[in-house]
């Protein structure tokens, strides 16, 4: 069981939505904690000591022992915490917020990413690709306000990486991977993201 | 009530194994439903419509996807013996972390030793081992991965076992020579009926492997 006196650090980086989805749950849960901002290019001792196998951020310090992987530090993070929970109860309703989960990291980041730095027939069918994977978060979210019903959770908060990283690198990339016309549920759920406390907290409005 | 459960695999599949472990340490009753890749039955893409992979575990009709979420799944139901998962969060987290290295690398890695040739084969093959010995690191002189007990990292590793004679046997190395103590752990696994009863034979899957190796590599 958790106490007030937990020493909790979090070594992430502040444009990494894998570190900023750690930042939420912490907040949803009001959990006091120091965020280290990581140097990827020039890795620190305690990144490299705390997480030697992957060498990467997220990395979650409870009381000095490290947790790596965000979905993994997410379950460690509710099953340590219980208020507000992340997770459903029900087996089955876990069983299948985990597939989403899996889902937005491994194929929609992961087609996402090509479309960085391609140009042309190249880029149009990276794009068309993650629109296909898209669909099936939108399909999702018909009749509900979050992913994970009538409040967030677990999808939601993995799926902000779709809300403000990939939504947001739209305008790097130069073309509107989720136009409103294909995705208006996938809008729709944005804007009630944005009227959440934890989410201004952690993804402030640009000017 | 009624538990109706139907396991759609593929025999030689060390993802389907998982949960035909898992439901086996559990004494679940299961109805297994082998499924033909190169034609799809219709119950598995309705079942799977998102990746049309096996396994797929159907609970009562409802589909749940990716073994190591069946794997858990099957550990929250049936809770009642043989806990797959600890129940420390922390020692929880190190057993998701180690199926996620095993779901992220493994497979990839395994599949570098016997579908390619020349260079890609030979750096291929020098990775597999460094990940197995990592994972060997990680067991150290532990009887499993989580300590005394068999658990989720076990059952996340083991259906590979049924593949290292055809590693061995086209990577032309000796796992055991490299990597004992994980051979040992995997020996001691079989002692579990519910892993002796889910593994094929390994000459099976070699023979398998052989067959399938003849799209990648010229004869």
């Amino acid at each position: 069981m958790a106490e007030r006196s937990d020493e909790v650090k979090l070594l992430g980086m502040w444009a990494s939505p894998f570190s900023r989805r750690i930042e939420i749950a912490l907040t949803l849960k009001g959990v006091p904690f120091e965020f280290s901002e990581q140097d990827i290019t020039n890795k620190s001792p305690l990144l490299l000591l705390s997480n030697p196998v992957h060498k990467k951020i997220p990395v979650l310090l409870h009381n000095g022992k490290p947790i790596s992987e965000s979905l993994v530090i997410l379950e460690y993070i509710d099953d340590t915490w219980q208020n507000n929970p992340i997770l459903p109860q029900d087996p089955y309703e876990r069983a299948t917020a985990r597939f989403w989960a899996k889902f937005v990291d491994e194929q929609i980041y992961v087609s996402a990413m090509k479309v960085v730095g391609k140009i042309g027939e190249e880029r149009d069918a990276v794009v068309e690709a993650t629109r296909d994977l898209l669909k099936s978060l939108e399909k999702e979210l018909v009749g509900k306000d979050f992913l994970g019903g009538k409040s967030l959770g677990f999808v939601d908060i993995v799926a902000t990486l779709v809300a403000f990283w990939l939504m947001r690198t739209e305008e790097i990339v130069g073309v509107k991977v989720v136009p409103v016309e294909m995705f208006p549920e996938i809008h729709r759920w944005v804007k009630n993201l944005l009227e959440l406390g934890v989410i201004k907290k952690c993804y402030p409005s640009r000017r | 009530m009624a538990n109706e459960v139907i396991l759609l695999d593929f025999w030689p599949s060390m993802f389907g194994m998982r949960t035909r472990i898992a439901l086996r340490e559990k004494g679940v009753e299961f109805e297994y439903r082998e499924e033909d890749l190169a034609n799809k039955s219709p119950l598995l893409l309705q079942m799977n419509p998102v990746h049309q992979k096996i396994p797929v575990l159907i609970h009562n009709g409802k589909p749940v996807c990716e073994s190591s979420i069946q794997v858990e799944y099957i550990d929250e139901v049936w809770s009642h013996k043989n806990p797959i998962l600890p129940s420390d969060p922390y020692k929880r987290a190190q057993a998701r972390f180690w199926v996620d290295f095993i779901d992220k690398k493994m497979y990839e890695a395994q599949g570098k030793v016997w579908a390619t040739t020349g260079e890609e084969q030979v750096a291929g093959k020098k990775a597999f081992i460094e990940l197995l010995k990592t994972l060997e690191s990680e067991l150290g002189d532990k009887p499993f991965f989580g300590g005394d007990d068999f658990g989720y990292v076990d059952i996340g590793l083991i259906g590979f076992y049924t593949w290292f004679h055809a590693y061995d046997k086209y990577g032309n190395f000796s796992i055991e020579a490299e990597c004992p103590k994980l051979i040992a752990w995997a020996k001691r696994c079989l002692q579990r009926e519910s892993v002796a009863k889910s593994l094929p034979d390994s000459e099976k899957v070699t023979d398998f492997i052989a067959e399938l190796r003849k799209k990648f590599v010229p004869e």
